[in-house]
């Protein structure tokens, strides 16, 4: 037994609590408040995983979110690999399991490799597994790779919620300097925020001495906080600051101690104090990647916070004062105490009950699975249960660093400290350099003195000053033995030493090349000694060295925090007709067509749609068919300008169009692609109606606003896009006009006051319809427009009409035989991005129009003119054969290599013609009519005879039938 | 000279604590003049360089790079290696690239890491499927190994994608290229960089261009901050910037740049083995030989050069992630962070010769640059060496935007970069 | 999260906007156009690094103005309305 729990102390665990956890098979005791590492140790056990790459034994190395070494895969619900023993609450009935190991962290199966470390340096994949081929050699390496499992039988226990956030001042810590600039913050009257990574606040403080205007530090944290919160400011608990975003926008992690799952904060406060504290480093010797060794700061820690006494033989290794403290502490709670400092002068006073020795540094660890003692750098060698190390302190700039801070390297720190201010943030205590209380009160009063007056005071430090002497330890080139910088990835000083000696020199090859800093703690505890020695190597100073970029997030931050709500359709809302649950009644089988849901057909599902598709294209040619259009464009163009406006936006001349008449024209881009088509309602002198593909109304409507406001003036045309503020319900068929007289639309319907391309007015149950004679079948069809909320009642009308037409109801695939019957193209999938619009028949206004629109001088270049452009046309196959696949390509033989000429767009088995029909765009297609060509799908060639597109009704009387 | 990479070779260094091993390139002094400059030391750079010295005997050639190599966009993509293209030119240029790609590690002699394990681009519907058909009978009849995936293949391959039955993003097939893959970025720019530099190129780091120097109406060296250094030919190859760099020149080019978000979960064990794209959340992923979840999605739709992540793109990049695979709720966010990349109005790169004579292109690669190296290296070089271009180039050139005669692959096949 | 600030609604977040292109692009009439010249208005770009004047439009309210802006620091220096003219 080393490592053990103390009967009195432990000020964050509540002994009333008792919790129990299994850790790798074995139960754990513990108290509430404990983290699974604090409780770990006070279970003595040492070690909780393993390394990355040699699979080394690894021990629980600090008591924070730097931890490298002690990662554990939480299982059930909360399920999470790769968790952080050192932060991950202890809980009842937790399940844990060290990662990398197998079976489990002290008899892993893989701990082999180690022996082998030589043969496999960094790097050491990119100069072997060559030959035969690196495919023999990469299933058994990638078995390797990883660290935690993903749980596969695991289930989402919800969304996780987000929250945003305003505030005056956001303070990122709650130890001294944080409590203190926000008291100061909260005092010139602004609204504050608090934040801390820990679950009590107090950072350092938590288990440093300090005594702050009179009082013991835990009495002036809990005043402050008790003063912050009566002023109404926030304070969160267990939240860490990952970002700093674009605009000072901090993304927050907030952990909850219950089940609910981390939330994520986007935060926008006007001025940010960064009090993010100093993470301790390491020292470099050998196999100092042993259990048993952790950082001093951390084992004060446990000692204080957890009642922890991390051993009973405790070799303390330092390079500054700050370790004195810890060694005093750990020596009073009964410890065998030897401090080994590597300076000879310049030391604080020896602490009572502790060995002191000077100018000596650790040169090895010795032991195995955990650490047995230590070999001096003069060959003395102390037996030790446990090592504690602190190299000086890396104050923690991430966050300014992400906000493009620059640094400034401070020799007597040893550590880069921020440098000039970045706007709207501030840095105040340890992370800016800060020593004593008072250094660190006087930074916070500067972080918050441009905000203004503040009524409170300044606190003042009353108690015995942490003094901040230290010497720089850096990992030294040539050393002995194998000295870890990065511990979860198992990079040593030879790792960096050869990474230098093959010129990867540069900050950031060095952590590419030997993966340095990579690892889930991105580097917290080894990207400075990792540089650090690359510049003694190379004869640089450290800040000629430079350091990598700061990236989000500091800490991993759950997937699901990102995410949120949006999940399933929250994640990518579809859009729904005003008459979906009627058309659900009626038996619709939904789908999404261009971000919209709409009945596919109605009734037969599976195997059985085909045929109810079918029946509903050949019953819609019979007598009369009812097809829901409401997700059509209809987008309003108004004004003085309004005819002029549309004549630019339209291929076709659209200001000759007389009012109450209708013309289908094309939409060009500028690069004279056809973009959208659709028909042109002219209502009257100044007011048209463009309608447009469903899935285009958007873009179609972005489009007019962008022309209106850049070329015409929003005085000369207005836009209106009044889509979903109208159903559009369309009655086609011969019997349609016979339907709609049944019903009665309060207009005259004879074919004299309402043809074919007009518009009429009318009403229905005291609600103004339009009514449109357009169509997209072939038939004579009307669509009717008419307000969304009163749409229903005229659908069941013209339902309950059409019952003496056996009218039918249709779905998008029964429309789509239809059009295609007729040729009639649907813009996207009849053509692509390259189809312009004389490749679909139209010619004329290309080559007559002499007034200016969108596109048209890109209908005139090299790649427009081209003789061989591909074209719509019709493709029959013969008789009895199945219809041609949708996708398949027309072939042509050139110099014995295969070639596409074109593509099949849509293909459908007729029903009213009894074989199958197809469009396609083939090349010279429209000059090739009769002409037989091989249409190839998936490796199968068929034949097909290029016609025109139009299958059906080529005359058009049906129009008028 | 250069030790050779081997099994072997490792294995003796081994013994010998690794101390033998030398410069993996050269970092000389450059020198006031060379044969050719190649600008950008990324992948396409190098290669440039690699393939000048090596195809065409042309080896006093400098590498100018006014950072680390590789530090742009090669080293901040997604990794990922396919030539599952649409259009004949595209397929002439990204198969020559993935042809070369699966002989690099030999060629270079350095493990570029190249996993065929496949990609596969779903359908989320009928009228994707129909595109899909499409696109995979054109890859076919280009000779590109193409096959449309069933959902019951998809399934297969990438048994933890969400199959339930009310999934936002339903599987109804996929286009699936079996021979497409990852390689390990980092390895390429440095195994390139390795081989030139052994081939006599000088690879000069730290070193911006800061002018041109322009005789005679002709591109005749550069000034940087390492001093002037002049050649008569010049190939840019600096994704990202090659507007800066154009308007040097005094040109301007159809480029806008973006940021391209990238970023990695936590390492896990081995969960998914193949490339898996969904153009419903418009998400990529995969899992890397370390166990990462590399996830890739679309750009951040601002014009940037700051090479840094924003918070939104991310937010829909990794709830579409979540669409496709739930399981991967439970992992966290490790790292994340983005590159510029020149994005062109066809989404197809411009590899010629520039307005300014003596000065060649290699550039507007969109999000797709680091799959095309081999071949993006091989045509510069071509260009650089003879003056013109060869057939795989030419349908790139930069008058394209003139004739009209863009190479859409976006318009032809439907599907993103 | 980039804030910016629509003339006619204030700040706002970058998610409610939409890039427009280059401000001053002005659009050459005509079928006879010099291709070069209508190439250059439809594809070619000035993509500066540093302060950039762009077309933005706030997708909220509908309306297209004039930024000017940082694409390097991200810093917003200006925005406004278009004037009468074509967007300059």
């Amino acid at each position: 037994m080393t490592a053990s729990r103390l009967t009195t102390g432990g000020s964050a665990i509540d002994r009333s609590r008792p919790i129990r956890f299994n850790f790798d098979g074995t139960t754990v005791q513990g108290f509430a408040g404990d983290t699974i590492a604090s409780a770990l140790l006070a279970n003595d056990v040492a070690v909780v995983g393993r390394s990355f790459k040699y699979h080394r034994p690894r021990g629980i190395w600090g008591a924070g979110v730097e931890e490298p070494n002690a990662l554990v895969d939480v299982g059930g619900p909360q399920a999470t690999p790769n968790t952080r023993a050192t932060t991950e609450p202890a809980r009842d009935g937790l399940v844990a399991k060290s990662v990398n190991a197998t079976p489990n962290a002290l008899a892993d199966r893989n701990a082999f490799l180690d022996r082998f470390s030589r043969f496999i340096p960094a790097a050491f994949y990119y100069k072997t597994f060559m030959w035969p081929d690196w495919h023999m050699f990469e299933p058994r390496i990638r078995a390797m790779a990883g660290l935690g499992k993903v749980d596969t039988d695991w289930t989402s226990p919800g969304t996780a919620d987000q929250i945003n956030h305003h505030c005056d001042v956001l303070v990122v810590g709650a130890g001294p300097a944080g409590l203190a600039a926000a008291r100061m913050a909260a005092g010139a009257g602004l609204s504050v925020t608090l934040v801390d990574d820990q679950r009590n606040p107090g950072g350092s403080l938590g288990h440093r001495a300090g005594e702050i205007d009179g009082k013991p530090a835990a009495v002036w944290i809990e005043e402050t906080v008790a003063e912050l919160a009566a002023g109404g400011h926030l304070i969160l608990p267990s939240t860490t600051a990952f970002g700093i975003y674009d605009h000072n926008l901090v993304g927050l992690n907030q952990r909850h101690l219950d089940r609910r799952r981390d939330t994520l904060w986007r935060v926008r406060p006007r001025q940010i104090v960064l009090a993010t504290g100093a993470i301790e480093r390491p020292l470099p010797f050998a196999n100092n990647d042993l259990p048993g060794i952790l950082s001093a700061d951390a084992a004060l820690a446990y000692l204080r916070r957890h009642a922890v006494l991390v051993g009973r033989r405790i070799v303390v290794a330092t390079n500054n004062d700050s370790a004195y403290e810890v060694a005093s502490a750990l020596a009073e709670a009964g410890a065998d105490v030897t401090l080994v400092d590597i300076r000879r002068d310049g030391t604080p006073d020896t602490p009572a009950k502790v060995r002191l020795v000077k100018g000596r540094a650790l040169a090895a660890a010795n032991g195995k699975l955990r650490v047995g003692g230590v070999t001096l750098d003069d060959g003395t060698r102390l037996d030790a249960d446990c090592v504690l190390v602190s190299g000086g302190c890396t104050p923690t700039i991430h966050l300014f660093g992400q906000a493009k801070g620059k640094l400034t390297w401070s020799e007597a720190r040893a550590a880069f400290l921020p440098g000039d201010p970045v706007d709207g943030i501030s840095v105040a205590g340890a992370a800016a350099g800060a020593v004593s209380l008072s250094e660190v009160f006087a930074g916070s009063e500067k972080a918050v003195a441009s905000l203004g007056q503040t009524k409170a005071a300044v606190p003042r430090s009353t108690g015995p000053e942490a003094t901040g002497g230290m010497a720089a330890a850096w990992p030294l080139p040539g050393s002995k033995g194998r000295i870890w910088i990065d511990y979860q990835n198992d990079v040593t000083v030879k790792d960096i030493e050869l990474a230098a000696r093959e010129n990867f020199v540069s900050v950031e090859h060095l952590k590419r090349y030997t993966t340095l800093g990579m690892a889930t703690d991105q580097g917290k505890t080894s990207n400075l000694p990792g540089l650090a020695l690359m510049a003694g190597i190379t004869g640089r100073t450290v800040p000629e060295v430079g350091t990598t970029t700061y990236r989000p997030p500091f800490t991993p931050v759950p997937l699901a925090s990102f995410a949120g709500a949006r999940v399933g359709e929250l994640m990518a809302p579809v859009r729904r007709l005003p008459l979906e649950n009627v058309h659900r009644s009626s038996g619709a089988v939904f789908q999404e067509y261009g971000g919209w849901l709409r009945p596919a057909h109605y009734g037969g599902r599976d195997a059985d749609a085909e045929r109810a598709i079918q029946d509903e294209a050949l019953r819609a040619r019979k007598s009369v068919a009812l097809f829901d259009g409401s997700t059509l464009g209809k987008i309003e163009v108004i004004g003085p300008k309004a005819a002029e406006f549309v004549d630019f936006l339209y291929y076709n001349t659209m200001s000759t169009l007389k009012p109450g008449r209708c013309r289908y024209g094309f939409m060009l881009s500028e690069n004279g692609v056809v973009f959208d088509d659709g028909v042109l309602v002219r209502l009257d002198e100044h007011r048209f109606v463009v309608s447009c593909s469903s899935s285009h109304v958007t873009a179609v409507h972005a489009r007019l606003e962008e022309w209106r406001q850049d070329r015409f003036g929003r005085d000369a045309v207005y836009i209106h896009n009044a889509t979903s503020e109208m159903a559009t319900l369309t009655v086609s068929g011969p019997n349609a006009r016979k339907l709609l007289e049944a019903v009665g639309l309060g207009l005259s319907l004879d074919d004299a006051a309402l043809p074919h391309m007009t518009v009429g007015h009318g009403s229905y149950a005291g609600n103004e319809v339009r009514v449109t004679r357009v169509s997209f079948t072939g038939d004579r069809s009307y669509e009717i427009s008419i307000r969304a909320d009163r749409a229903e009642p005229l659908w069941a009308q013209l339902r309950q009409a059409g019952q003496a037409f056996e009218a039918v109801l249709i779905g998008l695939e029964a429309l789509m035989i239809l059009r295609a019957e007729k040729g009639f193209i649907v813009i996207g999938k009849d053509t692509d991005g390259t189809t312009l619009p004389h490749d679909l028949g139209s010619e004329g206004p290309r080559t007559k129009r002499q007034t200016e629109y969108v596109g048209r001088r890109s209908l005139f270049t090299e790649e427009a003119s081209r003789n061989n452009r591909m074209q719509l046309v019709g493709l029959t196959v013969p008789q009895g054969e199945a219809p041609l696949p949708t996708g398949a390509h027309g072939i042509k033989r050139e110099n014995g290599k295969l070639h596409s000429q074109g593509f099949v767009t849509s293909s459908y088995q007729s029903p009213t013609l009894g074989r199958p029909i197809a469009l396609g765009l083939i090349e010279r297609g429209a000059t090739r009519h009769g002409e037989t060509i091989e249409i190839q799908h998936l490796g199968k060639v068929r034949k097909a005879m290029i016609a025109a597109p139009c299958a059906f009704d080529p005359a058009g009387d049906r129009l008028n039938a | 000279m250069t030790r050779r990479y081997s099994a072997l070779s490792l294995f003796k260094e081994g013994l010998a604590g690794q101390t033998g091993w030398k410069q993996a390139w050269r970092s000389p002094e450059p020198k006031p003049a060379y044969d050719a400059i190649v600008i950008g030391g990324g992948g396409h750079g190098l290669a440039t360089a690699y393939y000048l010295a090596r195809n065409h005997g042309i080896a006093r050639v400098a590498v100018l790079e006014k950072g680390w190599i590789g530090g742009g966009n090669t080293g901040r993509n997604t990794t990922v290696v396919r030539s599952n293209y649409y259009y004949p030119e595209s397929v002439e240029l990204y198969g020559l690239a993935h042809r070369l790609y699966e002989g690099l590690s030999k060629d270079l002699n350095y493990n570029v890491m190249l996993s065929q394990r496949g990609m596969v681009n779903l359908c989320h519907s009928t009228a994707e499927m129909e595109v899909g058909a499409r696109t995979v009978n054109a890859m076919q009849i280009n000779g590109i190994d193409a096959e449309l995936f069933s959902p019951e293949d998809v399934r297969r391959v990438a048994p933890i994608y969400n199959f339930s039955p009310d999934a936002r993003f339903p599987v109804f097939g996929g286009i699936w290229q079996g021979r497409a893959g990852t390689a390990r970025h980092d390895a390429v720019a440095w195994g390139y960089a390795r081989a030139a530099s052994r081939l006599g190129v000088d690879i000069i780091q730290n070193c911006e261009i800061t002018d041109f120097v322009i005789e005679g109406g002709r591109c005749r060296g550069v000034q940087t901050t390492r001093g002037t250094i002049r050649a008569d030919r010049i190939g840019m190859a600096v994704a990202g910037h090659s507007s800066v760099l154009a308007a040097k020149a005094g040109f301007r080019l159809p480029i806008n740049s973006y940021a391209l978000q990238a970023c990695v979960s936590e390492p896990v064990k081995p969960i998914l083995d193949t490339v898996v794209l969904s153009p419903g959340t418009g998400v990529y992923v995969s899992q890397s030989d370390k166990g990462e979840i590399v996830i890739g999605g679309g750009l951040d739709r601002i014009p940037s050069y700051a090479q840094r992540g924003n918070l939104p793109t991310l937010e829909t990049v990794i709830a579409g992630l979540l669409e496709m695979f739930p399981i991967f709720g439970q992992l966290k966010l490790m790292r994340q962070w983005a590159g510029i990349v020149d994005v062109v109005p066809d989404s197809s790169p411009i590899i010629g010769p520039s307005p300014l004579p003596n000065l060649f292109l290699n550039c507007g690669w969109g999000t797709g640059g680091f799959k095309a190296i081999p071949a993006g290296g091989t045509l510069l070089a071509n260009l650089l060496a003879t003056g013109k271009h060869n057939d795989i180039s030419r349908p790139f050139d930069l008058d394209r935007f003139a004739t009209g005669r863009l190479i859409d692959e976006a318009a032809g096949s439907g599907i993103a970069h | 999260m980039q804030l910016f600030p629509c003339p006619f609604c204030g700040p706002r977040d970058e998610t409610e906007f939409h890039y427009g292109g280059d401000a001053g692009n002005a659009r050459p009439d005509g079928a006879d156009v010099p291709i070069d010249r209508w190439a250059g208005y439809l594809y070619l770009r000035g993509n500066p690094k540093g302060s950039a004047h762009e077309i933005w439009v706030h997708m909220t309210c509908g309306e297209f103005f004039v930024m000017e802006r940082d694409t390097v620091t991200h810093k917003v220096l200006s925005s406004a309305a278009l004037g009468g003219e074509h967007a300059a």
